[in-house]
């Protein structure tokens, strides 16, 4: 259920076309609307920062329909039109409203004339040094100037020098002399990240991007500057010179930071990922991720993760692995400590596997203080997710010293640990030698070692599945590169788990199938939905099941848990 | 014959005995004016400077009645008036003399313009170099409040509004009127773009503001004096009221003459009131208004229609010191600066002059403009340190047609117009320079001759 504003659509005309776009549209995104790659090229517009209209690439022309000044009646050319009354000087179109009526060219002579001037004077004092530069692939400079650019230079004079691999923060490398003063990362900072920390220093030609004194560019979205400067300005410290762009594989995730669930790119090549960026979404984080969002990845190689099915420390198969650990649950008294890190997916299993062994289920809350952008209290990506599933009916506990407790009285014997280490939780190590214990993870630590059975697991840019984030939208991630081999598809194993806790045979798994299944039993999704149809923007669920848990998600950037309630308090349609 | 001045504005300046103190300003009828406009209907005043045709003496040349009836006043935002006072446009210094000889006369306008468009607050921005005057102005104020000409229920008339005076930040884009906005709001002087930030409704504080020149400010108390019709009996209608034009270079007696418009000629007050040109020398070129107005060329013919629909044709001499005219012959009067220059000038030594300057002081938030005009000051810096080439000419012409027009301010064309005009009216000379190089270099001499340049 979408809550649309009703906004007003005019009818403007975009190079002899008529176009209806929604009043106040600018030109630049009014021209996208006409499809079929139409573009204004331009420099320092971004969709969600404030205009600067400093660049004056996107140059259009511009006129609106005559009118006589005494009389206000039409004034109309020999053939019965209205006359248009073209602006003599070309106008930005980033600056520029749609206004009933307009007319817009956007490739005459005097357009492009423009155009090229632009891209001359941004080239006159630009190293050129495309060949060792990291945003090659994907910078906007070099695409126009090949676009719009002479192809040869009328400056002979000696170009501006200026300071080259400044560290502006711990993240970020700056190299003035490729900057071209579009002021999108100054904005950024100030309108988005809050830290205003980036100016210009110094005047015309010799105008320098810097931080203020004393300071450093280390917010933690600073990495969105190097995502929006349009040239190899900014640089990724850690990404630079690794990897040439076109090289790389670009996969669709989700963010796992928090319960924002920030929609993700994984740029990866041959199993291996390079970098992380945020992909858009104007339901979730706009076009921003964390730069600790952006880090996650690197723990998929890290020295403690595990890539083996064991038994008692013994080196199993998936099968037997799966097998050994339904033996243990069907000896009764058993807990299962599940986890929001876990997909939808997963939560619909474990609840499964909960449910045939009669096991009580708790769940860790991970909370944190938020940073009201797109960072949330709930340092998990998928709690909605164990909800909606049924794993649990309401919020974690902070800890699991009930849990502690009944193993201490003996009602619990078996402990089913999804990704916790539960020593660190309320469950001191000597109780938890009392019981014998499975555990689902992907990385090592003190209650995976004590296991009985171990089941390894994937990580998120390893395997596809969903997430629910905090204003439950469901969202798609999809494996961006293989896991460590030998290590199957968690949901594939859990369903080993469940089916031999029935006694049944296993079925053979694709998500798809998995979906049949959830599908059918959850009521939030339709029938027919599947994994496949997810939609890449994600899909709004029904929460009035959910209005009345007390969430600890307070208001950033795309979400107001107030407004977000009454929304969903209204039935549809009303 | 010398012609007559008339003053109105710089009716006291220099005048032997006159002091710039209130008293001194009082004793001569000063603050009649504003004692007037209080007792006055707001609207009634804005309707006489509207009446008055008095248009902008910073620049543009726009009337300033209209500009004061774009005022937003349906947001319920205060309104703010700001004075213009940064005077840097080469060949101007007028705004100084009023500042430093009749600051009272200036605070008199205002308070007549700010009760006008009922102001809530009226701020002076005076160009940082102006420290004197900024003194002057600080005393000149704190004497009006004493006398309850600013600040609280002035003069009992329950309107309340206070001057501040603000030091610019030394640069010449501050004089732009929104820079100067984001100057006083304490950030760099980079002008806003327009749309949306017009002044009258989006100015300082993004409330409703009007900017105008000290000039035009100081106007105000004389129409209040005349009323709006008997000001527009000085000059010809749509050119009202009198200009104070700054020469400066090579005449006998350069300085600030005040002349209602239309009632010289540039020939008049070059040969008449300036006392023409040094012995010897003979007329070149002029530029009328400012560095930033395009030149005009001494044998050229000036021909065409006025917006009135007469013809004229004009040489150089014959043109009427006004707005209009000049604009007719393709430059403007701008802030008034008259650039007399005589045979001795070297014109690709001057236009580098004037690129440099504008070079300097571009803000760099724009593309044209900080990439454009650096490139233009590279190349006739080029040209008068010996490398000059012949194609030099169409390149400088071709630069400075993709800045104009193209930038956020109109500093890119104060920027351009200069080399449009030179290149237009001299581009002979550009091409010789090349040629005279080369000719030097074959004979092993150096390409270069000793310039002037700073
Ligand atoms: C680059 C640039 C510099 C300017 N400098 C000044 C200045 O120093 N003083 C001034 O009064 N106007 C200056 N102006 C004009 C102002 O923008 C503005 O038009 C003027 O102050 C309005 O006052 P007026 O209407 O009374 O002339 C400048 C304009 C530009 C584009
Ligand atoms: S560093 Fe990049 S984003 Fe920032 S102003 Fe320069 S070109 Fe623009
Ligand atoms: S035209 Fe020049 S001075 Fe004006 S905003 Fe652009 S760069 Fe700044
Ligand atoms: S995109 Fe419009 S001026 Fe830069």
């Amino acid at each position: 259920m979408e809550i649309k504003n009703i906004v007003e659509n005019i009818t403007i005309n975009i190079d002899g076309q008529d176009v209806d776009v929604p009043k106040g549209t600018n030109i630049i995104e009014a021209v996208k609307m006409v499809g079929k790659g139409k573009e204004v090229p331009h420099y320092c517009y971004h969709p969600k920062l404030s205009i600067a209209g400093n660049c004056r690439m996107c140059m259009v022309e511009m006129g609106m329909p005559m009118r006589d000044r005494a009389t206000g009646e039409a004034i109309l050319d020999d053939d019965g039109t209205q006359k248009i009354g073209w602006m003599p000087k070309p106008t930005i179109g980033c600056a520029t409203n749609a206004a009933p009526g307009m007319h817009i060219r956007t490739n005459s002579e005097m357009v492009k004339e423009s155009r090229n001037g632009v891209t001359e004077f941004l080239l006159i004092n630009h190293p050129l040094d495309c060949p060792i530069c990291d945003q090659a692939g994907e910078c906007r400079l070099q695409e126009f100037s090949a676009e719009h650019g002479r192809g040869y230079s009328r400056f002979t004079e000696e170009k501006n020098v200026k300071p080259k691999r400044t560290k502006l923060g711990p993240r970020v490398t700056l190299d003035d002399e490729r900057c071209i003063l579009c002021s999108r990362c100054v904005r950024f900072s100030k309108e988005i990240a809050n830290d205003d920390v980036l100016g210009f220093v110094d005047r015309g030609t010799y105008s320098t991007l810097t931080c203020y004194p004393g300071k450093e560019l280390e917010h933690n979205y600073s990495l969105n500057t190097v995502d929006i400067c349009p040239v190899g300005a900014l640089t990724s410290t850690d990404f630079r010179f690794k990897m040439r762009v076109w090289f790389l594989k670009r996969t669709h995730s989700i963010c796992t930071e928090s319960s924002v669930g920030a929609n993700t790119e994984i740029w990866s090549r041959e199993g291996k990922i390079y970098r992380v960026t945020p992909r858009r979404n104007d339901a979730v984080n706009d076009t921003w991720m964390t730069d600790s969002g952006r880090g996650l990845f690197k723990s998929i190689d890290a020295d403690d993760r595990l890539t083996h099915y064991t038994i008692d420390g013994v080196h199993k198969t998936p099968t037997q692995a799966a097998v050994a650990a339904a033996e243990l649950l069907k000896a009764g008294d058993a807990a299962l400590i599940g986890s929001a890190h876990s997909s939808v997916e997963e939560q619909f299993y474990y609840k499964a596997i909960a449910d045939r062994s009669s096991a009580k289920v708790a769940l860790v809350s991970h909370y944190d203080s938020a940073d009201g952008i797109l960072q949330s209290e709930d340092r998990t990506p998928n709690l909605r997710g164990a909800l909606v599933t049924g794993l649990i009916d309401s919020l974690p506990e902070a800890e699991l010293s009930a849990i502690a407790r009944e193993i201490n009285s003996g009602a619990v014997k078996t402990l089913f640990v999804v990704n916790e280490d539960v020593t660190k939780l309320g469950i001191p190590a000597d109780a938890l030698s009392q019981v014998k214990v499975i555990y689902v993870g992907t990385h090592a630590n003190e209650t995976s070692q004590g296991a009985a059975v171990v089941l390894p697991s994937l990580s998120v840019f390893e395997k596809d599945g969903t997430f629910i984030n905090q204003s439950f939208r469901l969202q798609r991630f999809k494996a961006a590169v293989p896991g460590p081999s030998g290590v199957t598809s968690d949901f594939s194993v859990l369903e080993q788990v469940a089916a031999s806790l029935n006694d049944e045979k296993p079925a053979a798994i694709t998500i798809d199938v998995a979906w049949e299944y959830i599908a059918k039993s959850i009521s939030q999704f339709e029938d027919s939905l599947r994994w496949r149809g997810i939609p890449d923007e994600g899909l709004a669920l029904d929460a009035k099941a959910f209005l009345d848990i007390p969430f600890v998600e307070t208001k950033n950037l795309k979400f107001d848990p107030v407004a977000f309630k009454e929304a969903h308090a209204t039935p549809a349609g009303a | 014959m010398a012609i007559q001045e008339q003053r109105l504005i710089f009716k006291h300046i220099d005048e032997p005995g006159y002091t710039n103190d209130i008293d001194c300003y009082i004793k001569h009828g000063g603050y009649e004016q504003l004692k007037k406009a209080v007792t006055m209907k707001p609207e009634d005043i804005c309707a006489e400077v509207l009446e008055s045709g008095v248009r902008g003496r910073g620049g543009a040349g726009f009337p300033a009645g209209m500009k004061w009836k774009f005022l937003d006043r349906k947001s319920g935002k205060p309104i703010y008036l700001v004075c213009n006072c940064d005077e840097s446009e080469p060949g101007t210094f007028k705004d100084r003399e009023i500042v430093h000889q009749d600051p009272h006369q200036l605070i008199e306008g205002m308070m007549c313009s700010a009760f006008a468009i009922q102001a809530k607050l009226a701020f002076i921005y005076i160009r940082g170099e102006f420290f004197q005057g900024y003194k002057i102005l600080e005393r000149a104020i704190e004497e009006a409040r004493e006398k309850n000409l600013l600040g609280d229920n002035i003069l009992g008339s329950g309107y309340s509004c206070d001057i501040i005076v603000h030091r610019g930040a030394g640069a010449y884009i501050c004089g732009e009127e929104t820079g100067l906005i984001e100057s006083i709001e304490g950030n760099r002087a980079n002008p806003r773009i327009k749309p949306p930030y017009f002044p009258a409704a989006l100015g300082l504080y993004q409330c409703p503001t009007i900017v105008n020149n000290v000039e035009t400010l100081c106007d105000v108390k004389h129409i209040i004096e005349l009323g709006g019709k008997g000001f527009a009996q000085i000059g010809t209608p749509g050119n009202t009221g009198t200009r104070i034009w700054c020469v400066s270079g090579h005449v006998e007696k350069p300085g600030y003459y005040e002349f209602p418009c239309s009632a010289v000629t540039l020939g008049q007050l070059i040969y008449d009131v300036c006392g023409g040109l040094k012995p010897g020398r003979k007329l070149k070129a002029v530029i009328p208004g400012g560095s930033s107005a395009k030149i005009l060329r001494a044998d050229e013919r000036f021909t065409g229609k006025l917006k009135d629909g007469t013809e004229f044709d004009w040489g150089i001499e014959d043109i009427p010191m006004d707005f209009d005219s000049l604009m007719a012959v393709g430059s403007m009067s701008g802030s008034g600066g008259v650039i007399v220059m005589d045979d001795s000038t070297d014109m690709v030594e001057a236009l580098a002059n004037i690129n440099y300057f504008y070079a300097h002081e571009s803000c760099g938030q724009c593309t044209p403009c900080r990439e454009g005009v650096p490139w233009m000051r590279k190349v006739t810096q080029r040209m008068v340190d010996g490398e000059a080439r012949e194609e030099d000419a169409d390149l400088l012409k071709n630069i400075a047609d993709q800045i104009a027009g193209r930038t956020i301010c109109a500093f890119g064309e104060a920027a351009s117009w200069p080399v449009q005009s030179f290149i237009a009216k001299f581009k002979d000379e550009f091409v010789q320079k090349a040629r005279e190089q080369a000719a030097r270099r074959k004979e092993g001499k150096a390409a270069a001759t000793k310039t002037t340049l700073i």
